[in-house]
């Protein structure tokens, strides 16, 4: 489902050159939910954004089931990201102006839907979010702010999810809710690659690996 | 979810940002249809003014032709027509022209097209003895006057004398206590009084007016007139040069001179009063004019002033839009809104500023002056779309913004 070969990237900064990632190979297949530990600045995010076909690397392949991404033209890549890829983060990045149930819509911009209603109605219910469907964000706790981002990022039902941190803003027991739901996700045949520094994701992954200075230092 | 959706959300949300937006755009768009509205007004209120004075004029110049037509009913005529080889010394002197001319010349005058002179009043004048009272009178032959061709109907001046009927001067019928009615006698004729006129202090006081065919054979001059009088046309450029060219070339025979000063002083100061009054409408109008270009030309500086500090505040807006919302632009992006759409985004908030901003500163700008469909047209297309102009940079920023940086950075 995604697989990663020698990609290497290099931040050049005015005080030197900053490798973020120096040669990462990681292989995904369906099913998988795999957890990339490290510490801060390690490299993680920019693993997952090129992993998300945001950030093209200096070099290496990113394959997105079956397709080399960076090989495509933007417009492209903006159709996987719609169709095959979610995206968590740490900071939920709700838009704050429009309710939960809207907020969950949004991926319909870049692929509308007919039943989009149905499916947007159908996630709010399954993460408990119904009673504030129309509450904007900032009158939602952090823990329905994530369940919001999570249902949003499952609107397409991408088959490659991309959670950085998302439990790093979280009590345990939301975040046990949002763990639960990735490994639901992966249990139903989808992809997770989440980053994170802690270690309760790992209880949840089916391979954790560690990075530290943009190399991969172990897995399982 | 439409984009379309999305930025009534964020319009809803970021109230303040639009209504600065609009704001701006109400002032420029206010200021530009103010400025027409008022140029429309000044139009209206000129055409007002103008065409007040001159229905002003007109009533006063009707007024004055009618009070002229009966100054000059009472003063007589002003050209007077004579035989060409009388001498004028001796006209002056006597009063009356010595030598006649064939009375066929008023009819060949009236004719002849002639536009310098009116109201053609043929007359044969002589100075007797009044045998049976014993007293020197002026006999005045008159026949009416004879009406021009393609003139114009004209009320007469002086009306003709019946046949066997006369109209005594003041003097004359003071003195011997005459009234109309009253037989005279004169030359042998009898003559009934049909009018006595007023005093006028002229020689017309010791005048008696008869037919011109009875005064013709009473004098010996029968087919023979002295004098033709005649009323100056009060047309512009119609001056004694222009009356006497044409009276040659119809008349060979005649000659023309001026008289009864009176009379052309009261017509000479209503031409003057005709022109002042055309000065004047020609000077409010160009009063008028210079109002007009004094608005245009303050119009044609505080006009464009005002959009382009409008296109600059709306620009600089929509920067600042783009930079509060970098984070939502990314996350956009990472969900595969293509660029595009987000252009469009940026793009359809500035025409929603532009509409709203044409709509409320029409309202406003005409209360200055009246507005039309047309203006109200041209600023509904024009305001969103110098709005959208305003926010293009800006909203290709957010439109090539890269969500890596974005996220990243978070």
């Amino acid at each position: 489902m995604l697989d990663l070969a020698d990609v290497r990237k290099t931040y050049a900064r005015p005080e030197g050159a900053i490798v973020a990632l120096g040669g990462i190979s990681i292989s995904a297949e369906p099913g998988e939910f795999i957890a990339v530990r490290g510490p801060s600045g390690c490299g993680k995010t920019t693993l997952l954004l090129a992993a998300g076909g945001l950030l093209a690397p200096d070099a290496g392949r990113v394959i997105v089931d079956g397709e080399e991404i960076y090989a495509l033209s933007p417009e492209d890549r903006a159709r996987i990201r719609a169709t095959r890829i979610g995206f968590v983060f740490q900071q939920f990045h709700l838009i704050p102006y429009l309710g939960a149930l809207e907020n969950v819509l949004v991926p319909s911009l870049g692929v509308p839907r007919r039943d989009a209603m149905t499916r947007a109605r159908e996630l709010i219910d399954r993460f408990g979010l119904a009673p504030r469907a129309h509450h904007v964000p900032a009158e939602l706790s952090t823990g329905e702010r994530q369940r919001t981002a999570l249902a949003r990022a499952l609107f397409n039902r991408p088959k490659l999810l991309l959670a950085d941190e998302p439990t790093g803003n979280l009590d345990e027991a939301n975040a046990e809710v949002v763990l639960r739901a990735l490994a639901e996700f992966a249990g139903e045949g989808g992809t997770v690659l989440l980053v994170t520094h802690g270690g309760n994701a790992a209880s949840y992954a089916t391979r954790v690996i560690s990075m530290k200075e943009g190399l991969l230092c172990s897995g399982d | 979810m439409s984009v379309w959706r999305l930025i009534a959300r964020e319009l809803a949300f970021r109230k303040l940002h639009f209504a600065l937006g609009v704001i701006a755009i109400v002032v420029a768009v206010g200021c530009l249809v103010a400025e027409f509205a008022l140029l429309r007004a000044h139009d209206v209120r000129t055409n007002g003014i103008l065409a007040a004075k001159e229905a002003e004029t007109r009533a006063r110049m009707a007024e004055m032709e009618d009070a002229y037509r009966k100054i000059m009913k009472g003063l007589g005529f002003n050209v007077l027509i004579l035989p060409k080889d009388q001498n004028l010394s001796e006209f002056h002197a006597d009063d009356f022209a010595s030598k006649t001319m064939p009375e066929e010349y008023a009819q060949r005058l009236a004719t002849s097209g002639i536009i310098t002179i009116q109201h053609l009043l043929p007359s044969l004048q002589r100075k007797i003895e009044w045998p049976e009272r014993k007293r020197r009178i002026i006999v005045m032959g008159i026949r009416g006057e004879v009406p021009i061709q393609g003139g114009g109907r004209k009320e007469p001046l002086l009306v003709a004398v019946p046949k066997g009927c006369a109209a005594l001067g003041y003097e004359i019928h003071r003195s011997l206590n005459l009234s109309a009615g009253d037989s005279i006698e004169i030359c042998g004729r009898t003559l009934s009084v049909q009018t006595c006129q007023p005093e006028r202090g002229t020689k017309d006081d010791i005048t008696i007016w008869m037919d011109l065919a009875e005064a013709q054979e009473m004098l010996g001059a029968k087919g023979e007139i002295n004098a033709i009088y005649a009323l100056k046309c009060q047309c512009a450029g119609v001056g004694m040069e222009k009356i006497r060219g044409e009276i040659a070339r119809i008349l060979p025979d005649a000659q023309a001179i001026e008289f009864a000063s009176q009379a052309l002083t009261r017509a000479e100061a209503r031409e003057r009063a005709a022109e002042d009054a055309r000065v004047a409408i020609e000077s409010e109008a160009r009063n008028r004019a210079h109002l007009r270009g004094e608005i245009e030309a303050y119009g044609a500086i505080l006009v464009p002033l005002v959009l382009v500090g409008c296109a600059v505040w709306v620009g600089l807006l929509s920067l600042g839009n783009v930079r509060e919302r970098r984070m939502e632009i990314g996350i956009l992006r990472a969900m595969g809104v293509r660029s595009r759409q987000i252009l469009l985004i940026f793009l359809g908030k500035a025409g929603a500023m532009g509409l709203a901003g044409a709509l409320i500163g029409y309202a406003a700008g005409i209360l200055a002056g009246p507005g039309s469909t047309a203006l109200l047209a041209a600023v509904v297309a024009g305001a969103p779309l110098l709005a959208i102009v305003a926010g293009w940079l800006p909203a290709m920023i957010a439109a090539q913004q890269d969500p890596a940086i974005v996220l990243r950075e978070e």
